[in-house]
């Protein structure tokens, strides 16, 4: 393969950052190769210079981004200041992108048929219908049913999975040498996102085309990589085979990011079958009327009869895919939203139905049950000081400004801030960060529920392990019941000690984690786990 | 344990690094103090309220005084003015006189503190009963359908013809006027403050605080409207702009003012009748109202594009 010219070479690249920024370069340095019929996942968590480098290649960089050094080759031809013409030549017939979200990638008022057929009209010389027989084996090829209908489709008839499908093959109607995937899975659901990995892959093998695959999720990584770079503030700080990268990590940061990895090995621990119950969900239902003055009456089930008991200092994780009614039922359980039907029962059996209670009763109970939201940079107020929203819950219910700011410094400690944090605004802090104030403004009320919606899926892997590893320790000090909301099967292995499965707003399966984890009984289960990227890899440090 | 320790040690590296990697941004004040147009419409308005502030000292006379003698003089030209005690002055009509023997040079500086007070008060007024229904509408969702249409019923009325009817009723004053400028505008603020009030109530801090069991006023007070304070300002400076504007015309039509009370819109019509012999009785004042007119615009542009987040990216 040595001797062979690789397909892209990417030498001592520099682009430069505008001033004013944290650092004076994106990216630094960097040199890698891409070679025929290879896939080089590049990784490195968020701010890293991943998606510069790719959009470096594609001649995508903003006029604020130059490149100050280095070469990036296409099979031996200098691209790095190629003019615009010549770029738009190469893309689509050498070298060609797929995005993240398909939906803002597609043009929403063309067919998707139309939108294929403006590449071939762009780059060939094909008549009309040379051009619909290609694009229907196009679409044939990355495996949509119906092609015609696919064809006349417009974006936003199509599932995620099937946008994700035309882009790919959009990419790919015209052979490109050279794939650039950004991130392609990052917004599907894991199942569809098996079935992308897997269709890339037999494409990818089938064209024999390099392929320089972007991605932060190293479960992804090791289910299509060969070789891996990983990136970190801009310097690739290690590259190699998956095997070496993933297995025998040299460099120390690589070691700390696969020691980040949640394993999907399940941690055991002994659980208390008869623990308190501390919240009892009984038969709760909630539908959405789609009310309209003509036309058919439409019900939406968001959550269907679900049953669920919640134990000190015990984990409750409910895991499903995007729509499968798990969010709804944290929401229901904090009362952000109204049930339809069913109980809320605080304090287990004989407790306080909070299902369907009025705002006036439930507001002395709300400090029982509190949340912690998934984006860290959303859920605190950007104009109050981190002091301010730490002691805002328990002086509304009455305890003195100065005792709550006592107890604000306590649980910063135990949420490793320190204590000029109070003082600061949101702004000035990171998401892993924000994340911890937010843990610390849920724990101000002494709750005896922690409800978890998604809280760590918006982090960095390394800042992920220390959240969770932060709940962890604040579940079994405090002795607290946790409800863990979570689409990512690492995570939830790594907190549950029960677990609940959604599929389509019903709950699918339920147990303790280890026995769901180990044999799961349902179809959707055993579907779900067996989509989950990486799975049967072990990451080593 | 040492092992433990090991991570750890590399943990606090990474966030540390994490911690330096977020992004510094200039605060909302400083970027606006930047901009060249909040510094240009701002320089212009504020020598506007100091003209304004300092009219009895800018060689002017009572706006009312009037000298038969001193009918339609060219700018420039010295005249004699009676005062009210009898006495006659020598005076220079920096602006010419109309044709009372009105000196307009102090009619238009003097009508500089109307326009300013009716700009201003117009807007808070807007601003105050908009804020107020608005974050009923965008809260209280029982109130937000009937609210809103009696809004844009007040909507379809012409800002002319509530003047002329409040004119008509009460007698013409400076608070008639701002109230019957004001009533039009309150409709634009609510829907904006609805609207705003609808997208942040669904953030997570608002969710949070319920869940805190913060009573919906104090959400409002403390979550909601703090954030909704850029775009209101923004719009303030647009409602005082036009605010001014239809006080001029109203004025000038006959049915704002009385015309003792020296306005921009006043004295323009005073003098339309002799417009093409003595085109000063028209320019002057028209000329301050469009450069207050446009300093306020300017200033509510560099506000806007400092203050939106979208803008500001833009840029």
């Amino acid at each position: 393969m040595s001797e062979i010219q690789p397909i892209l070479e990417v030498r001592d690249l520099t682009i430069a950052l505008p001033s004013g920024g944290d650092r004076s370069t994106a990216v630094r340095d960097v040199s890698f190769t891409v070679g025929r019929g290879e896939i080089l996942c590049l990784v490195g968590e968020s701010g890293s210079g991943k998606s510069v480098i790719a959009q470096s290649v594609m001649g995508l960089l903003p006029q604020t981004l130059p490149v100050q050094a280095g070469q990036i080759l296409l099979q031996g031809e200098d691209i790095t200041h190629a003019p615009l013409s010549r770029l738009r030549e190469l893309r689509a017939t050498r070298m060609a992108m797929i995005f993240q979200e398909p939906m803002t990638a597609l043009n929403p008022v063309m067919t998707c048929g139309e939108q294929i057929d403006e590449v071939l009209r762009e780059h060939t010389k094909l008549s009309a219908a040379e051009r619909r027989a290609k694009v229907l084996a196009i679409i044939q090829e990355v495996l949509l049913p119906e092609p015609e209908r696919m064809w006349a489709s417009y974006p936003h008839q199509l599932s995620g999975g099937q946008r994700q499908r035309i882009m790919i093959a959009m990419a790919l109607v015209l052979d490109p040498v050279l794939l650039i995937a950004d991130e392609p899975t990052t917004a599907l659901d894991v199942t569809t996102q098996a079935q992308i990995l897997k269709l890339v892959l037999d494409l990818q093998a089938r064209h024999g085309a390099g392929v320089l695959f972007i991605t932060h999720d190293f479960g992804v990584v090791a289910e299509v990589a060969h070789r891996v770079a990983v990136l970190r503030l801009g310097d690739l700080v290690e590259i190699g085979s998956k095997d070496e990268v993933l297995r025998r990590p040299q460099h120390g940061y690589t070691r700390l990011l696969m020691k980040a990895v949640p394993t999907l090995q399940l941690k055991a621990r002994p659980v208390d079958e008869q623990a308190q119950v501390v919240l009892k969900v009984q038969g709760l239902n909630k539908f959405y009327d789609d009310k309209r003055w003509f036309g058919p009456h439409r019900q939406v089930h968001a959550a269907q009869d679900v049953n669920l008991d919640i134990r000190r200092g015990q984990t409750l994780g409910i895991v499903g895919e995007s729509g499968s009614g798990k969010s709804t039922v944290a929401r229901c359980i904090v009362r952000l939203i109204d049930p339809s039907s069913g109980s809320v029962l605080l304090g287990g059996e004989g407790g306080d139905d909070i299902a369907l209670m009025g705002a006036a009763q439930l507001r002395p109970l709300r400090k029982r049950v509190q949340i912690v939201f998934q984006d860290p940079y959303r859920s605190l107020n950007p104009r109050r000081t981190v002091g301010q929203a730490l002691v805002e819950g328990p002086v509304n219910y009455g305890l003195s400004h100065a005792s709550a700011l006592e107890r604000a410094r306590g649980l910063l400690a135990l949420v490793r801030m320190d204590d000029s944090a109070m003082a600061r605004y949101p702004h000035q802090f990171s998401g892993g960060q924000r994340q911890r104030i937010c843990i610390a403004r849920a724990l101000m009320m002494e709750p005896e529920l922690l409800v978890a919606d998604e809280a760590v899926s918006a982090l960095d892997v390394s800042v992920q392990a220390q959240v969770l590893q932060l709940f962890e320790e604040i579940r079994s000090r405090l002795n607290l019941a946790m409800l863990f909301i979570t689409h990512d099967l690492r995570v939830a292995s790594q907190v549950c000690d029960q677990l609940a499965v959604m599929s389509r707003g019903q709950v699918v399966e339920y147990g303790p984690a280890a026995q769901v984890f180990g044999s799961p009984q349902h179809a959707y289960t055993q579907a779900l786990f067996a989509a989950a990227p990486g799975r049967g890899f072990s990451f080593g440090a | 344990m040492v092992e433990l320790k090991v991570v750890n040690a590399v943990n606090a590296e990474a966030l540390s690094v994490e911690a330096a990697s977020v992004h510094v941004q200039a605060s909302a004040w400083q970027r606006v103090r930047r901009s060249t147009s909040v510094r240009i419409g701002g320089t212009v308005l504020l020598v506007l309220v100091a003209i304004a502030l300092l009219a009895p000292w800018l060689g002017t006379v009572d706006p009312a005084l009037f000298d038969p003698g001193s009918r339609d003089l060219l700018p420039g030209q010295f005249g004699e003015i009676t005062t009210l005690d009898g006495e006659q002055l020598k005076h220079r009509f920096l602006m010419g006189s109309d044709s009372f023997g009105r000196d307009i040079h102090s009619r238009v500086i003097y009508g500089t503190q109307v326009s300013l007070i009716v700009g201003l008060f117009t807007a808070v007024v807007a601003l105050v009963f908009g804020i107020g229904f608005g974050l009923c509408a965008g809260f209280l969702r029982w109130l937000d359908g009937p609210l809103m249409r009696v809004m844009d019923g007040l909507m379809a009325i012409p800002a002319v013809l509530i003047a002329i009817a409040l004119v008509a009723m009460w007698k013409g004053s400076v608070p008639t006027v701002v109230v019957a400028i004001a009533i039009p505008e309150i409709p634009r603020v609510t829907r904006l403050v609805r609207s705003l009030v609808l997208s942040i109530r669904e953030e997570p801090y608002v969710e949070a605080a319920i869940s805190l069991g913060t009573p919906t006023w104090l959400i409002m007070v403390r979550h909601i409207l703090p954030n909704c304070v850029a775009p209101l300002v923004v719009q303030g400076t647009f409602i005082c702009a036009s605010g001014i504007l239809t006080e001029a015309i109203l004025s000038f039509l006959g049915v704002g003012l009385p015309s003792d009370i020296p306005t921009w819109g006043n004295v323009m019509a005073e003098g339309r009748a002799q417009f093409n012999t003595y085109p000063h009785n028209i320019f002057f004042p028209g000329f301050f109202l469009a450069l207050t007119v446009l300093a306020v615009n300017i200033l509510g542009d560099g506000l806007r594009d400092t203050l939106d987040p979208k803008m500001a990216k833009r840029g």
